[in-house]
């Protein structure tokens, strides 16, 4: 029995949750054997495909039909679902996002299969399969079995280390058989920043909150940022007053994001901000307020004036490559 | 227009999280319920969507008689009716089973939720209610115009957002900005407690997945604070303890 990926890609490249995703697949396959086989819709390059290759699969398909390289959530589901029985998988993994999630859920009644999102480890396989994965927004974890024949994950960023030496994977065409009722949702326009980091992809964050004191202030976020390679991120009332953009809102509304590193400047830390960000490996706070509840939650922490110390920050980065 | 919308009956977000029963059973002690967050920015929209076009709003809850309270207040700010599904919410798949069952018997034009809940951040029971019903599913909606039988709508995508057009019937997952959360007032709690609020039985059984046990995270090592007049000491703790750098 094969296990399937489902590679999601944006501006032409594969995403690198998505590789993760594979790395995952394959480490599974070790455990549990079968072959891991990865599929990628619409426009994408042969050079991106077979990156699936050095993260772990065995071989790619491509259903490049043009009409795929937008994220309508039916057609990919039923694209998939279709390699899914012509590999004869039983189990699919891919990237916990919001197209991921949207995909999987159609497909988990289309195959009758258990699906369980934001899976952190791989499973336990010894009289079951039962897998571990964040809830209450990373405030626990739940194990969790799956009784159905088929499986679908959705994993969490960072729940596994990304795999570089696999071998060559072969790449194949597929013909998927779509009807136009998958297209009933039509996109008509995108909105896309170009050339930024994505927030939920990011392996440094760096975040201001409302002690920024206006949006012409976040050149100091931004100059932090570029220095790290970081992509920006934002509490809830910078997006809500408009200082910033909504899909850079952080937090237990917004993006869930698990880098390595979470610089946050000027925000307090309020347990609805921190639910966003528990999954960060590491956390530096920047608080002109001692009792700044984020300091508790932060692995280095620097009290003081966001406007003196992020220049300083930034020149002594700088200073050190 | 009919319109339904499903809820999530969830800890409010300052809540402790804590697990009794050897850390089989989730520990309510202390604990509020509310709407979860993204099904209460569903709601709003609905309720403006339902004074702008007429018709009807019912919300849903698979839930036991514990979140009848929840579902009151939902008819407070300005559902219609309520149906609550007697029983406990055991998997996604169980709670889509139920959701499908009774919004293909209401035959509502629009079903809408919230993009995830916010105990089990599954993000997935609208998609599943969108392919039981074999309707479109849309998650997660910003923005949400209804025109006549069609629906124009932006859904988030990393980095952004993307435009939508899709003819009525459709499922959404619904989140912010799409309408202000919505506060009851004195004449929504009155009138609330006489709406209809019907307790209606499962239809299936069937789940895929079970809930074994929970766990807590470790607890979280003490901050290490640096002097701001020495960033080069951040600089340095980055690049040799954190090896991020
Ligand atoms: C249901 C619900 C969901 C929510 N979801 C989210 C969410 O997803 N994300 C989110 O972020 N919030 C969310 N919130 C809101 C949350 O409770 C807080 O209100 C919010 O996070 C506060 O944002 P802030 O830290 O930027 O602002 P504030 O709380 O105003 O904090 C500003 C901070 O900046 C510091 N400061 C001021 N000036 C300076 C300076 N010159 N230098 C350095 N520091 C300075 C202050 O000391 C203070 O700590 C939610 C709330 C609810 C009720």
């Amino acid at each position: 029995m094969s296990i399937l990926v489902y590679l999601e890609h944006t501006e032409g490249a594969v995403k690198k949750s998505s590789l993760e995703a594979v790395s995952y697949a394959h480490a599974l396959s070790s455990k549990v054997g079968g072959e891991v086989v990865a599929v990628a819709l619409g426009n994408i390059s042969f050079e991106e495909l077979v990156k699936a290759g050095s993260a772990g699969a065995a071989k790619v398909y491509h259903v490049a039909d043009e009409k795929l390289s937008v994220g309508i959530i039916q057609a990919h589901a039923n694209a998939v679902g279709q390699v899914f029985q012509k590999v004869g998988a039983n189990t699919l993994v891919l990237a916990k996002s919001s197209l991921g999630d949207a995909v999987a859920a159609r497909l988990a009644v289309q195959l009758k299969a258990g699906l369980v999102s934001n899976v952190v480890e791989l499973p336990e396989t010894e009289g079951g399969y039962t897998v571990k994965r964040s809830i209450y927004t990373g405030k626990a974890f739940a194990e969790t079995s799956i009784t159905s024949d088929n499986k679908i994950l959705a994993v969490k960023k960072n729940a596994i280390n990304l795999k570089t030496d696999g071998g060559e994977a072969t790449v194949e065409k597929f013909e998927a058989n779509l009807e136009d009722k998958d297209f009933a949702a039509k996109i008509t326009s995108t909105d896309q920043a170009t050339g930024e980091v994505l927030l939920p992809e990011a392996d440094i964050v760096v975040s201001g909150g409302r002690g920024m004191k206006g949006p012409e202030n976040w050149d100091m976020i931004e100059d932090l940022a570029k220095e790290l390679g970081a992509a920006t991120g934002c509490s809830k009332p910078v997006s809500d007053i408009g200082w910033r953009p909504h899909h850079e809102h952080v937090g237990q509304t917004g993006v869930k994001v698990a880098p390595s590193l979470y610089v946050a400047v000027g925000i307090s830390g309020a347990i609805q901000h921190l639910a966003g960000v528990n999954g960060s490996k590491y956390i530096v706070v920047i608080n002109k307020d001692p009792e700044a509840p984020f300091f508790k939650a932060a692995d280095y922490g620097i009290v003081g004036d966001a406007f003196e110390v992020v220049p300083k920050l930034t020149e002594a980065i700088k200073a050190n490559k | 227009m009919k319109i339904l919308v499903c809820i999530t009956h969830v800890p409010d977000t300052t809540s402790k999280i804590q697990f009794t029963d050897n850390n089989t059973k989730f520990d309510k002690t202390g604990v509020q319920f509310i709407i979860g967050p993204y099904d209460d920015y569903a709601l709003a929209r609905a309720v403006e969507l339902r004074d702008q076009t007429g018709g009807e709003l019912t919300v849903l809850n698979v839930g036991e008689a514990e979140t009848e309270p929840t579902l009151r207040k939902a008819l407070a700010i300005g559902a219609d009716k309520a149906i609550r599904v007697n029983a406990f919410p055991k998997d996604a798949y169980f709670v889509a089973l139920q959701i499908a069952h009774y919004a293909k018997e209401g035959a509502y034009d629009l079903i809408l939720m919230g993009r995830e809940s916010i105990d089990f951040n599954g993000g997935m029971v609208h998609g599943m209610v969108g392919e039981l019903l074999g309707m479109p599913s849309i998650s997660p909606v910003m923005k949400l115009d209804i025109e006549g039988q069609s629906a124009k709508m932006a859904r988030e995508i990393e980095g952004g957002k993307e435009y939508i057009e899709v003819d009525l019937p459709f499922i959404a997952g619904c989140q912010e900005p799409i309408a202000e959360w919505k506060i009851p007032n004195m004449r929504g709690i009155m009138s609330a407690r006489t709406k209809p609020l019907d307790v209606v039985e499962t239809i299936s059984d069937e789940t895929f997945s079970q809930v074994n046990a929970f766990q807590l995270p470790p607890a979280k090592g003490a901050v290490q604070l640096i002097d701001k007049d020495n960033v080069e000491e951040l600089v340095r703790l980055l690049k040799n303890e954190a090896k991020i750098l």
